[in-house]
């Protein structure tokens, strides 16, 4: 049986507001555990704000279900963005982050399945296209009509398995799956194109038989558009690229290096916070 | 020796395992469509060409991609698909061990990973092409069953029973036809040995492809000094049957391991290590492939160059029990 979820649909106006609050949310606990993949989750912030608010067909009361859309983080040291969106969708209660990364803890710093709506186990790079290669084909097979989704870092492209999947998704003719590229342009030791240069991503995957789609990963009607209105082509993969800022929404760690896993002092920590106020106060 | 030809009269000749697998995989599929292979250019080699034509929709190629291979398993399995993910166990063991670990492992995904031409049996294409290293690396990976079943009949019951266990297991094999060791089959489960042969004066451990050399050589010491072996296909390395190896060892006598796989790391260690803590002090042999490059040649050369073999156990035996 088909199942949807009972959302109610924001405007436009509150998602830009979910955003911000996305942004403090995972400020507050990346500073309260003193640990966290910061730049890279404030760059992947309003993707995770479009999926699980505007796209994903998943309910949090009964999160197995076998008809939920599948949305496997591959870029699993962006955990902390996915926590506050899942705690504010109601998977769990956010208080539960309190205890980010504390002795025990179920939420640590990659996805596991332990935490209510995590698919997978996540956090070495490459591994989360390849399930959902597995996945999209298992629901071809059932003639389900479910949507398969991965959040891929440009930092893990490198990474052989990515174009191992990629060519078999194409084989496949997976157009129930959706990769997404949070393309920050940064990893922990610089830019890629100085680390290994992953330029023309878009002629390399339409090489590879994908469907590509470029965004402003930071503008959500262009997310909400590339992200839910159907494959970008029938019989082919979709690859929507989001350009994002690493850090974004923070002046002082836009795109800089140093904030990948850079945790705020208390000084920084208020200024983050005045400078998401007055972003809220603009919308 | 020769491992497909039938030396004893007492044992009835059988198929290559990976003829069961295939076998008992195509019966399974019949009556469940949930059923799924996954190879990596390798439906040749697993012996899966019948299964690939009869069930179209049940078998999903990736190429020449193991990481790949395993990672779309994990979906496959995470998707209610009962998958085995079948390659050759060089490859499936290394170069997607950290899929394992995490993707199928860590995550609780049940993929049966199928290693086929395990151990040394692919012989003179040599080193790149035998898994020596499998049972080590994966008995350092929580959650996972490791299985080397030793004839047709714990080939065909480890198949049906991977498929009903939710559970990750990793499942290896050879290529030549194997007898069957017993007649008197009863049950199979993982974990539990399976006493082949009985005797007080020396014990036998082995799994896979070895148990038959360790039985040819119990028979032998029978035959030739009217001493008797306990012979065991300890086909489920991990989790490891503690129950029975203190039974075996607490009559005290000499205790050999034998494995189609290096010394370090395998059945033999872990045996070793459980007896040990436990305080048994029987006289202990480890027999295995050591530490070195592998000698060139075909399987049964190379089991005979490392005595593992009828006369190569029966060796073993006389030295442990100092006759």
């Amino acid at each position: 049986m088909k199942f949807s979820h009972k959302l109610k649909k924001m405007t436009n106006k509150e998602l830009k507001l979910k955003s911000v609050f996305l942004r403090k949310n995972l400020l507050k606990y990346i500073y309260k555990a003193k640990a966290g993949h910061t730049g890279g989750s404030l760059s992947c912030v309003d993707t995770l704000n479009v999926l699980y608010n505007r796209v994903l067909n998943v309910d949090p009361n009964n999160f197995k279900n076998p008809h939920r859309d599948r949305y496997i983080q591959s870029k699993g040291h962006c955990v902390e963005a996915l926590f506050v969106t899942l705690a504010d969708r109601g998977f769990f209660p956010e208080s539960d982050l309190e205890t980010l990364c504390q002795y025990q803890s179920h939420y640590i710093g990659h996805p596991t399945k332990k935490v209510n709506g995590v698919e997978q186990n996540t956090g070495a790079l490459g591994h989360g296209l390849p399930i959902c290669v597995g996945e999209a084909i298992a629901a071809k097979l059932d003639d389900k009509s479910h949507r398969v989704y991965t959040l891929l870092g440009d930092g893990e492209l490198p990474e052989g398995s990515n174009w191992e999947a990629f060519l078999s998704a194409s084989h496949y003719k997976l157009d129930n799956l959706y990769a997404i590229l949070d393309n920050n342009k940064q990893q922990i030791t610089g830019y890629n194109k100085d680390v290994m240069n992953t330029d023309s991503v878009r002629q390399k995957l339409e090489a590879f038989g994908w469907a590509v789609k470029e965004v402003d990963g930071h503008n959500l009607e262009e997310l909400e558009e590339a992200l839910n209105s159907g494959p970008l082509e029938t019989g082919k993969p979709s690859f929507i690229i989001a350009h994002t800022i690493k850090g974004k929404g923070i002046s002082y760690m836009e795109g800089v290096t140093k904030w990948h896993h850079g945790v705020p002092s208390p000084e920084q920590y208020e200024l983050a916070l005045s400078e998401l106020r007055e972003a809220e106060a603009l919308i | 020796m020769e491992l497909d030809k039938i030396e004893e009269k007492d044992l009835k000749m059988g198929k290559a395992n990976q003829d069961v697998f295939s076998e008992t995989l195509q019966a399974l599929a019949e009556t469940d469509r949930n059923i799924i292979a996954v190879t990596s250019d390798s439906r040749g080699s697993g012996k899966l060409v019948p299964f690939g034509e009869k069930y179209p929709n049940q078998i999903v190629e990736v190429g020449i991609a193991e990481q790949n291979l395993v990672g779309v398993a994990a979906g496959l399995a995470s998707a209610g698909k009962k998958t085995f993910a079948v390659s050759p166990a060089c490859f499936l063991s290394a170069r997607a061990l950290e899929q394992i670990k995490n993707d199928v492992c860590y995550s609780d995904n049940p993929v049966t990973l199928v290693g086929i031409s395990s151990g040394v049996s692919y012989g003179a294409l040599g080193t790149t092409h035998h898994s020596l290293h499998d049972y080590a690396v994966l008995r350092a990976i929580n959650n996972i069953i490791i299985v080397a079943p030793a004839d047709n009949f714990e080939t065909e019951q480890a198949v049906r029973l991977a498929a009903k266990t939710n559970k990750p297991v990793y499942m290896r094999y050879g290529k030549k036809a194997m007898p069957f060791l017993k007649e008197d089959n009863k049950t199979f489960e993982f974990g539990k040995g399976r006493v082949v042969r009985e005797g007080n004066d020396i014990t036998i451990i082995a799994t896979g492809e070895t148990v038959y050399p360790a039985w040819l050589a119990a028979k032998k010491l029978e035959d030739e000094h009217d001493m008797k072996a306990t012979v065991v296909s300890m086909h489920t390395i991990k989790p490891l049957d503690i129950k029975l190896l203190e039974e075996l060892a607490s009559n005290g006598r000499p205790i050999i391991t034998v494995e189609e796989h290096m010394v370090n790391g395998g059945l033999g260690e872990a045996c070793a290590s459980h007896l040990f803590q436990k305080g048994f002090k029987n006289p202990f042999k480890i027999v295995g492939i050591p530490d070195e490059y592998t000698v060139t040649g075909s399987q049964v050369e190379i089991f005979n160059h490392y005595g593992i073999s009828k006369d190569g156990l029966f060796k073993t035996c006389k030295e442990l029990l100092d006759i």
